[in-house]
């Protein structure tokens, strides 16, 4: 490992932090597709900028980029705000129109400098150690590593010192309101920060990197916690992870930094997707058989309290009746037989005394129809707990 | 084009997404087969198109996660991992890789007669699906849960649908390129979405709109030197939404302000009647004069509301003094009643 990868990890991990935190904001406040719409419309003001300056390399370029999201956001608002089209419908038409404007300027008046669209959209990681910072002619190392360490270092004061304003109006914005904030001021800061890194990053890692870095660590913590400051902590930790894993895919493919990265980003949520404890596809369609299990432990307890004749309680009667399939009948048998419900006398099934009261109460539940009984239930029979 | 398919505004950035998630199916097609065969690269883009159409679906429904986020991860995802391929495919020895990214950012003047027949052919499929099934998609678009009881397969439907936007955009990309993609699906229809409440008319115009942006767009772009077609097409599209925001007739922008301040002069009007009625009910002669001075201490007063209660016969002017007209008063007493009334 020579210094250059050290630098790119590093970069990269910067990158990702400094994209986790604004991003899990995003998230939260359901404006995700926002990040999108502002690293695609940042190109005009980059060539703007360009034109003005004539340096790519000069800070007003960040300037202007960051303007020009800002600018996205508030035409977003603006067009959603007239209720003639939905937000994202809002979100679709201002950021395309935009991103034409700054290929059409590019193409038309700037097709000799190094300036290209691919440039913009995909960035590229590895060579970003090679523009180096020179201050007095010193080395001082990457300039990407500057611009994104000091975007860092803003983004954390600022966190740290309107965490709770954030968080209250994130998650409750009427109580921020009249607590005072300004939900305005604090929806347009956040939305600079995540101009600001968006176009600080872009430069390092290009566009939808910026994006995939925004969104997917934050929504794969979100699946993982509901805790704030956990979730701020696992996009952190997802993003640094992601990028360094990337880094070294990138190295053995020898393919785009940023793509590995992404893809590596897109693993870490499939799995999270499929295996997250409590909210993940399996653990969801678990539950779902588990209800489904339930209700049928129901069912077939009413229909024991409902009838006293043997022949309707004998076993392979009792499959007809209910219309189960085998497999599903004698799970369910075999359930209530593990919580004492029924006991089973020669083929024939009766409740027990515990039986008896549980499906009394589950008929009290059903009449009234109140959530909180079905858990008291669950705890007083410890019904579903193996 | 194949705008009209964007009426399903329920799902707008879905267009976004779907343009950044065929990119791996380009590459992907690109490397099993080796071949720069447009139609494999389409089928390509076409599957993973539809996988991450329902993956995005599957995150919806099944995590707590929003629509927004999950779109968004899925299109920087799918397009991550496209780059990943592209670039990988950039390093293989395979001199025929080049121009797999002109997918990007889309070129309609590479088109060549096979491709332009294959659009066709595929939008009059698409014209045709869309009208045989065109009850369904209505019913489905704007009550769901009703359609789901009328007994028609919803879930068959919305992957019919699903899949045909998927196809348009897939088609799409070649001419105006995968960020501009959504603009072309989005674009008419919105502007479309100004001028009429009939799904029908909607389905027309936004027809019509992206037509006209597609001619407007490649007439503009051929005039001049080095203009990319894509993005002139989405700046004439722009002006197309921008227009239709502003002097749409009963949704417009322009329209709206105008109601606006005619319903506020209306009001003030009114306001300025029940004053003046208020000041003339504590005498016996309703056209008792007072002067115009007694009015100043409340806001809906100015010279030009004065002329107009003048012109509409309820205010008489003398001077320095006014006094409220038979017709005035009775307008006034009845504006007072009605107005209670309303409120109860």
């Amino acid at each position: 490992m020579n210094s250059a990868q050290i630098e790119i990890q590093l970069i990269a991990s910067l990158v990702a932090i400094a994209c986790a935190i604004p991003g899990t904001f995003l998230v939260l406040r359901k404006m995700a597709m926002i990040s999108d719409a502002i690293s695609h419309s940042i190109l005009p003001g980059i060539v703007i900028g360009f034109f003005i300056t004539h340096n790519l390399n000069s800070p007003l370029l960040i300037l202007f980029a960051a303007f020009t999201g800002i600018i996205t956001v508030i035409l977003v608002e603006y067009i959603q705000k007239t209720g003639l089209v939905k937000e994202d419908t809002a979100i679709g038409l201002v950021f395309p129109a935009l991103f034409s404007i700054g290929v059409i300027l590019i193409a038309k008046n700037a097709n000799d400098v190094h300036l290209d669209v691919d440039a913009v959209l995909l960035g590229e990681l590895a060579f970003a150690p090679f523009d180096r910072l020179l201050i007095s002619g010193i080395d001082v190392g990457p300039k990407a590593l500057w611009i994104i360490g000091i975007i860092l270092l803003i983004t954390i004061s600022l966190l740290i010192a309107f965490f709770k304003e954030l968080k209250i109006s994130t998650f409750d914005a009427g109580l921020a309101a009249s607590l005072g904030f300004s939900p305005a001021i604090i929806h347009y800061g956040l939305m600079s920060v995540a101009s600001v890194t968006t176009v600080g990053a872009f430069d390092a890692v290009g566009a939808i990197l910026v994006v995939a870095l925004m969104i997917a660590p934050a929504a794969t913590a979100y699946l993982l916690t509901t805790d704030l400051k956990k979730m701020l902590s696992l996009a952190i930790g997802f993003g640094v992870l992601s990028a360094i894993s990337g880094y070294w895919f990138a190295h053995w493919l020898d393919a785009s930094i940023a793509g590995s990265i992404t893809t590596m980003l897109g693993l870490i949520f499939l799995l999270v997707y499929l295996f997250a404890p409590s909210k993940g596809v399996i653990a969801v369609l678990y539950r779902e058989k588990q209800q489904r299990t339930e209700v049928s432990l129901l069912t077939f307890l009413l229909h024991l309290k409902n009838h006293n004749e043997e022949e309707e309680r004998h076993v392979n009667h009792l499959r007809e009746h209910i219309n189960w399939q085998k497999v599903r009948a004698k799970t369910v048998l075999e359930l209530a037989l593990k919580n004492n419900m029924i006991v089973i006398d020669e083929n024939i099934v009766s409740l027990t005394k515990k039986g008896n009261t549980f499906t009394s109460k589950a008929i009290d539940y059903i009449i009234t129809n109140e959530d909180t009984q079905i858990e008291d239930m669950k705890d007083d029979f410890f019904l579903f707990r193996g | 084009m194949l705008g009209s398919f964007a009426v399903l505004r329920k799902q707008s950035l879905l267009g976004d997404a779907i343009s950044h998630a065929a990119l791996p199916g380009i590459a992907i097609a690109f490397l099993i087969t080796g071949a720069k065969d447009t139609n494999t690269l389409l089928l390509g883009a076409l599957v993973s198109g539809l996988i991450g159409t329902f993956w995005i679906r599957g995150i919806v429904t099944k995590t707590h996660l929003k629509s927004d986020t999950a779109l968004g991860l899925i299109l920087s995802l799918f397009f991550g991992f496209g780059m990943l391929l592209l670039t990988f495919i950039q390093k293989q020895p395979n001199a025929n890789q080049a121009g797999l990214d002109k997918y990007l950012f889309g070129q309609a003047a590479t088109l060549v007669e096979s491709d332009v027949w294959l659009m066709a052919i595929v939008t009059g499929l698409c014209l045709f699906v869309l009208l045989l099934f065109w009850k369904e998609f209505k019913l489905l678009l704007f009550d769901a849960d009703y359609t789901k009881t009328l007994g028609f397969n919803t879930k068959f439907i919305d992957v019919l649908i699903t899949s045909f936007i998927v196809l348009a955009i897939v088609l799409g990309l070649q001419t105006v390129g995968v960020v501009l993609m959504s603009a072309m699906l989005l674009a008419p229809a919105a502007a479309a979405r100004q001028w009429t409440n009939s799904l029908a008319t909607m389905v027309l115009l936004a027809a019509i709109f992206g037509a006209f942006s597609g001619i407007f767009g490649t007439a503009i772009s051929a005039s001049q030197n080095n203009l990319s077609t894509g993005p002139v097409i989405v700046l004439v599209a722009s002006v197309f939404v921008f227009v239709s925001f502003v002097f749409s007739p009963s949704r417009g922008l322009l329209f709206k302000q105008i109601r606006f301040i005619r319903n506020r002069r209306d009001l003030q009007l009114h306001k300025t009647l029940a004053f003046m009625h208020n000041i003339a009910e504590t005498h016996e002669d309703i056209s008792h004069p007072h002067a115009i001075k007694l009015l100043n201490n409340f806001q809906g007063y100015t010279r030009k509301t004065l002329k107009k209660l003048v012109e509409k016969d309820y205010v008489t002017l003398q001077g320095n003094m006014w006094s409220l007209t038979e017709t005035g008063f009775e307008t006034a007493a009845n504006l007072y009643t009605k107005q209670t009334t309303e409120d109860e």
